[in-house]
């Protein structure tokens, strides 16, 4: 009763990056306010997932186990979460704002009527006083998240309702190793008696999954491209500058809403947090949502034509000239001088 | 076989292009600076429902949208591309609603029409980019969703089949109807305006917009009874209002602030050969590539 629960996202009997990236920040949550942390996974074949997760801190693991079970359809998968809820009434409870989270979340809310926030960017513990009625409230969950296109941030918080519910991107949040020893407790549940037949009304005909192409999130050098780039063909001299330094490509929203770059190289908030050693931004202009999610890169260039783009204002180097120029100058310095 | 397909859209400031001037200097949204645009994937949405009413003839699409008078304009615009009628869902009890209490008052207005198989909406809108309220209107009225819906392939026997587009994938699944469907940006784009149907519903109006506006058509609204937008406030669907508004919103907005970046000392380059060599040696030196 009380504690912090965490919906585990699994592909293949791997607990997906964004779960244990929300352990992590659940434990560190579940410490401050002196409750359980409560990992709950749903699919078919669940024994290797305590293996992967008790490190993170986990006291307790659900299992509901049942080859109707994966891969993932909205209702079986909303009814063990609101069954289970109702039973042990987390505080907070927490997934992925992946397209199953994201599916999931809502559905699971609304039966509740508990409010959730999607794509938090950050979480923490807080009061509040509604003076209005005269209430005050300790220790809630403050869920910290952009709007508006990421023009202001919000804090929202639910007062009455529980659990309080919060999606988180993946690679907001960093994932650490709790303790390599921790030892939680497993509890099996009796799957019939929270989901019922009538829920497998939605069947997954045809699926084809891939390792994600990009590994944006990992490497140390980022090559981001913007909608100043003008076209998918120009994108390739930043694939070519990535590639001789040995890093990735990204892009803006406004870069692949133009279809210049596949959605799985969007950095910002809409897409993913990157922190490299080195991020040069070419033809970007720098919208909040684009900065929110490169900002904390240790060593910024941005190369733009506009001297006023408010991308400048944080960059380390700012080059007032075409990428299409300055860029081919790099990749021959670099041929020319690294070892 | 005939589908009763139920569309529902929304009108949002258009925040990708947010200027300099759409922040007020207390930090709150300048409206008036931004355009009121249809929400981009909602239009994706109104695309595979004019698919379906193409297929299958005899079918009808109906938009229903929630907002202030002049949201009316989503249900022109979806006139002109091919919908049948549209339903504005306006009062003030729905003001200050959150993702919940919008999807509670959306679902008492679909279960106000007569018959509904396949109901779709974008998957999120870009004011917000939950992607929480078709998820939540589903679960409502009691039925079944499909999400990130690309492209529905077939409807047969009493089921559909779709095609979704995930983060790392692709799945095809079927579903019985009736059902939810929120359609992703990846979708086809949609249809542009029919001439023919602009021509038609241009003086296509509300009740208040009528009394606000006295042209010299008003004699067309009895002759023409397409061209009354229907406006629905509270008291015409069935509703709670406990479960509207601030009241029925389970999430509140403790703060708001406008994102303010550290700004950092930045050195200026013109792109001079000799400057990006001096640049690319100093990353060099300090080993932040190579």
């Amino acid at each position: 009763m009380n504690n912090i629960i965490v919906y585990l996202e699994i592909e293949e009997g791997v607990v997906a990056d964004v779960s244990l990236e929300l352990l992590t920040k659940a434990r560190s949550l579940a410490s401050k306010l002196k409750c359980k942390l409560e990992a709950l996974a749903i699919g078919s074949q669940l024994d290797g997932i305590g293996a992967q997760v008790f490190q993170y801190g986990v006291d307790k693991l659900y299992l509901a186990d049942d080859a109707r079970l994966y891969p993932y359809t909205s209702l079986p998968h909303t009814s063990v979460l609101v069954n289970l809820f109702k039973e042990e009434k987390p505080q907070i409870a927490l997934m992925g704002a992946t397209s199953i989270g994201r599916d999931l979340g809502p559905r699971v809310s609304s039966a509740l009527f508990s409010g959730l926030t999607a794509d938090c960017t950050a979480l923490e513990i807080g009061d509040h006083e509604d003076k209005k009625e005269g209430k005050s409230y300790t220790d809630l969950l403050y869920q910290i998240r952009p709007a508006f296109g990421g023009n202001i941030v919000a804090t929202i918080i639910n007062p009455e309702c529980r659990p309080q519910m919060a999606t988180v991107r993946e690679g907001v949040m960093k994932k650490e190793i709790f303790d390599a020893n921790y030892k939680g407790e497993v509890v099996n549940l009796e799957v019939a008696k929270y989901v019922s037949d009538s829920d497998f009304v939605v069947s997954v005909i045809e699926r084809h999954m891939e390792k994600s192409k990009s590994n944006l999130k990992s490497s140390p050098i980022i090559v981001a491209g913007g909608y100043g780039m003008g076209s998918k063909e120009n994108f390739k001299l930043l694939e070519e500058l990535a590639s001789v330094l040995g890093g990735e490509v990204g892009a803006s929203r406004a870069a692949v809403d133009a279809g210049f770059a596949e959605h799985d190289m969007q950095i910002g908030q809409t897409g993913v947090t990157v922190r490299p050693k080195l991020y040069i931004a070419c033809g970007i202009s720098g919208q909040i949502q684009h900065i929110a999610g490169m900002q904390e890169s240790s060593i910024i260039i941005a190369i733009n034509n506009d001297e006023n783009a408010p991308i400048n204002a944080i960059s380390d180097y700012v080059i007032t000239a075409n990428v299409e120029d300055v860029v081919p100058k790099m990749i021959k310095y670099y041929k020319q001088n690294s070892k | 076989m005939s589908l009763k397909i139920v569309v529902l859209a929304k009108q949002v400031p258009d925040t990708r292009n947010v200027g300099k001037d759409a922040m007020k200097a207390d930090g709150t949204v300048n409206r008036a600076a931004l355009p009121a645009i249809y929400n981009p994937e909602d239009l994706n949405a109104l695309e595979q429902a004019l698919r379906l009413k193409d297929r299958f003839e005899g079918s009808t699409v109906t938009i229903v949208t929630m907002g202030p008078g002049r949201a009316a304009e989503i249900i022109r615009e979806s006139l002109y591309r091919g919908a049948d009628n549209g339903y504005l869902l306006t009062d003030r009890a729905f003001a200050g609603s959150d993702t919940l209490a919008t999807s509670y008052a959306l679902s008492c207005a679909i279960k106000n029409l007569p018959e509904v198989d396949v109901i779709v909406c974008g998957r999120q809108a870009i004011d917000g980019d939950t992607a929480q309220v078709g998820p939540q209107v589903a679960e409502k009225l009691g039925l079944p969703q499909i999400t990130y819906a690309e492209e529905i392939l077939d409807v047969k026997d009493g089921k559909i089949t779709v095609k979704r587009r995930l983060e790392r994938g692709v799945e095809v699944v079927e579903g019985k109807l009736p059902i939810l469907i929120t359609v992703n940006g990846s979708a086809p784009d949609c249809r542009p305006r029919h001439a023919k149907l602009v021509m038609k519903y241009h003086h296509a109006k509300t009740v208040t917009e009528r009394q606000e506006q006295n042209d010299d058509y008003m004699f067309m609204f009895d002759k023409r009874p397409y061209l009354n937008i229907t406006e629905w406030s509270v008291n015409d669907i069935q509703t709670d209002v406990n479960w509207l508004g601030l009241k029925g919103s389970p999430t509140k907005v403790k703060a708001i602030e406008n994102v303010v970046f550290q700004a950092k000392e930045s050195k200026r380059l013109a792109g001079k050969d000799s400057e990006i060599d001096e640049l690319m040696k100093e990353l060099i030196a300090n080993h932040t590539i190579g």
